[in-house]
C-alpha cells in the first residue's frame, strides 16, 4: 500500500454517495464543455474579424438595405482600398431545420476580401464562367454530401425568382477550406450579378458591404467619413468594424459571454457545495480513524494532506472523466445543425477546466481537511 | 516523589526506560476544574509488564496517553528512553510516537477499509522502507500474532479475537520499545481474552517488549510483572507478581 494507496481507500466507505457526487462533477465538467463551445461559437466572428475590414450598414437596421451605387462611392473614400457587397439570403435546403448561411456575391472581389477562404484556382475559374455557379465550405460540402458538378435547390424564403415558384437552382463548382480551424467553412456563395437579374423585386439593392481599408488605425476616421458623406441620402450609413458588427450580431441573443459565466459560476459554486458535504460528511464519520492514524504517527500536515488529497483525487478522476466526455461530445460538431458553424472545444479552455478541477478539489477539501487536522488525538480516539 | 514507587522500582535490575516526575493534568467540566493527575511520579523498566488498574477517573487512561505522547502534562516531566517528549512539538511528537510507540486499543480500531494485512501496514508508511521490506515486516507481525492466512480479510470478517491480534500486529510491526494497551481484553470473552494476554505475555518475555496494559481485571492484570492501583489521580498501591 502506498499513501495514494490510503487515499483512495477513503472511497470505498460510501459508494453510492462517491458515485452519486462523481457523477454530478461529471455533468458539471460536460456542462462547461458545452458552454465554452457555445461561447467560442458566438465570440467566433469577433475573433477572425479582419482587423483590416469594415463593414457598412443601413443606419437604421442591417436588415434595412444599401443601394448598389454606392459601391463605387465608397471605393472613392479616401483610405478605402476595395469595397463589395453582401445580401442575407435566408434560402432553406430540403428542410427548415438545416440552416445554411448563404449569401450572393461578387467571386472575385469577395474572395479577394475574405484571403481566409481557401478556393483551388480552377474551381475559382468554374466559379468565374458560370453564372449558376455556387461554391460551399468543406464542412456543409460534407454534410451534406455535395460534390462538385451537383445541382443544390435552394428554396427561397424571401428572394423568390422571377420565373415563378420558389425554388433557385445552383450548380456547384468549388468547395473551398478555411485558412484557420476558426475559419467559417459552411457557408453557401453564388454569383451576385445571377441573383440581380433573377430576383422579383429589390433590384439595384443590396444587403451591406464588405470594405478594406489601408490602414485599421484610422478606421475611426474612414467610418466617419463615409457615414457623413450618406448622412443626408434616403439610405444613410453606419460604418463599423468587422469585429464590432459580429459582437453586434453576437449580442442580439444578450450577452452571451456573461451569461456562460454566470451559468458555469453558479454550477461550479453547487457543485463546491456538494463535495464539500461530502467531504466534510467524511471526515466527521471517520473521526476515530483519523485519531487512529495520529496515534500511529501521522501529523498533523499528513492528516491534512490526506483529506485535501482525497478531494483533490475525487475532483481528478470525476472531472477529467466530465472534460474527456465534453472534448469527444463537443468534437462530434454542431449540436444545432448549422446555427453554430463553428463549434469546437477551445483548447486553452483545456488548461482552464484542468484548473477548475484543481480548484474544486482543494477549494471543497480545505475546511474538512482543516478540521481533520485540528482534531486533538486523545478526543478522536474516544469517540466510537 | 512516592517513596513507595521509588523503592520498588529500583528493586528491578533493568535500567529505566520511563521517568515521569511530578506529572499533573488537569481538565476543565463545565466551570469545574479537574484535577485527573496529581503530582505523580512513576519509573517504568525496559522490558518490564506493568499493569495499571483502578476505578474509572482515576487517571490510569490519561497516563497511558501521556506515555505515548498523544496529550502533554499541564506540569512536570515525561522522559522516555533520554528523551523529555512533553517538550516535542506537534511534529516531533508524531514521529517520535511513529518510533517508539505500539498503541492496542479496547475496540481494535481497525480502519474498515483495509485488509488485516493494510492496517499493520500504516505505521510503516511513515518509515524509509521499501514496499517488499514492508510486505515482510508486515508478513513477521502477522506471523507473531498467528495471522498470517487472514492477512487479506477485511476486520469485519474477522472475529474479536483476530482482531485485536491485529491490532496487537499494527503495535509491533514497527519494532516499537513500548507497547501501550488500553483495556486490550475488555471487549473480548474470557477465553479469547487469554488468547490475547499470552501473547502479549509472549511478546514481554520472549521478546523483551515493555508492556502498560490499563485493565479493569485483575485476572488481566495477574499476568503483568507489576500492578499499579491508581486512586485520584495518583498509584495508592503497588503490587509485584
Amino acid at each position: 500500500m502506498t499513501r495514494v494507496g490510503l487515499v483512495a481507500s477513503g472511497f470505498r466507505r460510501h459508494r453510492l454517495r462517491l458515485v452519486l457526487t462523481g457523477l454530478a462533477i461529471v455533468v458539471a465538467f460536460l456542462l462547461f464543455s458545452y458552454l465554452v463551445a457555445i461561447r467560442k461559437a458566438f465570440q467566433m466572428g469577433v475573433d477572425v474579424a479582419g482587423a483590416d475590414r469594415m463593414m457598412v450598414r443601413h443606419s437604421v437596421s442591417i436588415i434595412q438595405s444599401l443601394p448598389t451605387s454606392y459601391e463605387a462611392e465608397i471605393e472613392r473614400v479616401s483610405g478605402v482600398v476595395d469595397a463589395t457587397p453582401l445580401s442575407w439570403f435566408g434560402g432553406i435546403y430540403q428542410d427548415p431545420r438545416n440552416f445554411i448561411a448563404q449569401f450572393p456575391v461578387k467571386p472575385e472581389e469577395y474572395l479577394a476580401m475574405y484571403p481566409e477562404f481557401k478556393l483551388p484556382p480552377d474551381q475559382k475559374a468554374a466559379w468565374l464562367r458560370t453564372r449558376t455557379g455556387a461554391i460551399a465550405g468543406r464542412t456543409i460540402a460534407d454534410k451534406y454530401h455535395w460534390k462538385i458538378g451537383d445541382r443544390i435547390p435552394i428554396q427561397a424564403t424571401v428572394w423568390r425568382p422571377k420565373d415563378g415558384g420558389a425554388t433557385w437552382e445552383f450548380e456547384l463548382v468549388g468547395i473551398y477550406d478555411g485558412a484557420e480551424k476558426e475559419t467559417d467553412t459552411t457557408q453557401f456563395l453564388f454569383r451576385q450579378d445571377f441573383f440581380e437579374e433573377n430576383k422579383q423585386f429589390g433590384q439595384g439593392r443590396i444587403g451591406w458591404y464588405a470594405i478594406r481599408i489601408k490602414d485599421p488605425a484610422r478606421s475611426a476616421d474612414v467610418a466617419k467619413t463615409i457615414d457623413d458623406h450618406f448622412v443626408n441620402s434616403p439610405s444613410a450609413t453606419k460604418t463599423e468594424t468587422e469585429g464590432a458588427m459580429a459582437q453586434g450580431f453576437a449580442n442580439q441573443v444578450g450577452n452571451v459571454g456573461m451569461i456562460i459565466v454566470a451559468i458555469l459560476s453558479a454550477v461550479f459554486f453547487v457543485i463546491l457545495v456538494v463535495v464539500f458535504n461530502t467531504m466534510a460528511q467524511s471526515v466527521r464519520e471517520r473521526t476515530q480513524e483519523l485519531g487512529v492514524l495520529k496515534a500511529v504517527g501521522f501529523s498533523n500536515g499528513e492528516v491534512l494532506a490526506l483529506v485535501l488529497g482525497e478531494s483533490l483525487l475525487l475532483a481528478v478522476i470525476a472531472g477529467g472523466i466530465g472534460l474527456a466526455l465534453g472534448y469527444a461530445m463537443v468534437s462530434q460538431g454542431d449540436p444545432t445543425n448549422g446555427f453554430l458553424p463553428i463549434f469546437f472545444f477551445p483548447p486553452e479552455q483545456l488548461l482552464v477546466g484542468a484548473a477548475l478541477i484543481v480548484g474544486l478539489g482543494l477549494a471543497s477539501g480545505v475546511l474538512p481537511a482543516v478540521q481533520a487536522m485540528r482534531l486533538r488525538t486523545v478526543d478522536a480516539l474516544r469517540r466510537g | 516523589m512516592n517513596d513507595s514507587i521509588s523503592s520498588a522500582s529500583s528493586s528491578f535490575a533493568s535500567p529505566v526506560l520511563a521517568s515521569l516526575l511530578g506529572v499533573e493534568k488537569h481538565f476543565r467540566r463545565g466551570a469545574e476544574e479537574v484535577r485527573v493527575l496529581r503530582g505523580l511520579d512513576l519509573e517504568l523498566r525496559r522490558g518490564e509488564f506493568l499493569a495499571l488498574m483502578g476505578p474509572s477517573g482515576s487517571g490510569k487512561s490519561t497516563l497511558l496517553n501521556l506515555l505515548a505522547g498523544l496529550d502533554r502534562p499541564d506540569a512536570g516531566s515525561v522522559e522516555i528512553d533520554g528523551q523529555r517528549i512533553d517538550r516535542l512539538s506537534d511534529r516531533q511528537l508524531a514521529r517520535w510516537r511513529a518510533r517508539h510507540v505500539g498503541l492496542v486499543f479496547q475496540f481494535y480500531n481497525l480502519l474498515p477499509v483495509l485488509s488485516a494485512a493494510k492496517n499493520v501496514e500504516l505505521p510503516l508508511l511513515l518509515a524509509p522502507l521499501s514496499a517488499a521490506q514492508r510486505r515482510q515486516h508486515v508478513q513477521t507481525a502477522l506471523a507473531v500474532v498467528g495471522l498470517e492466512h487472514r492477512a487479506k480479510h477485511l476486520p469485519r470478517q474477522l472475529s474479536g479475537g483476530e482482531q485485536q491480534r491485529v491490532g496487537i500486529a499494527r503495535a509491533i510491526v514497527t519494532d516499537a520499545t513500548l507497547i501501550l494497551a488500553d483495556e486490550p481484553t475488555g471487549d473480548l470473552d474470557r477465553k479469547t481474552g487469554d488468547g490475547i494476554l499470552d501473547l502479549l505475555q509472549g511478546l514481554n518475555t520472549q521478546h523483551g517488549k515493555t508492556i502498560v496494559m490499563v485493565t479493569h481485571d485483575p485476572h488481566a492484570a495477574a499476568r503483568a510483572g507489576r500492578t499499579l492501583h491508581m486512586v485520584d489521580g495518583q498509584v495508592s498501591t503497588e503490587m509485584a507478581a
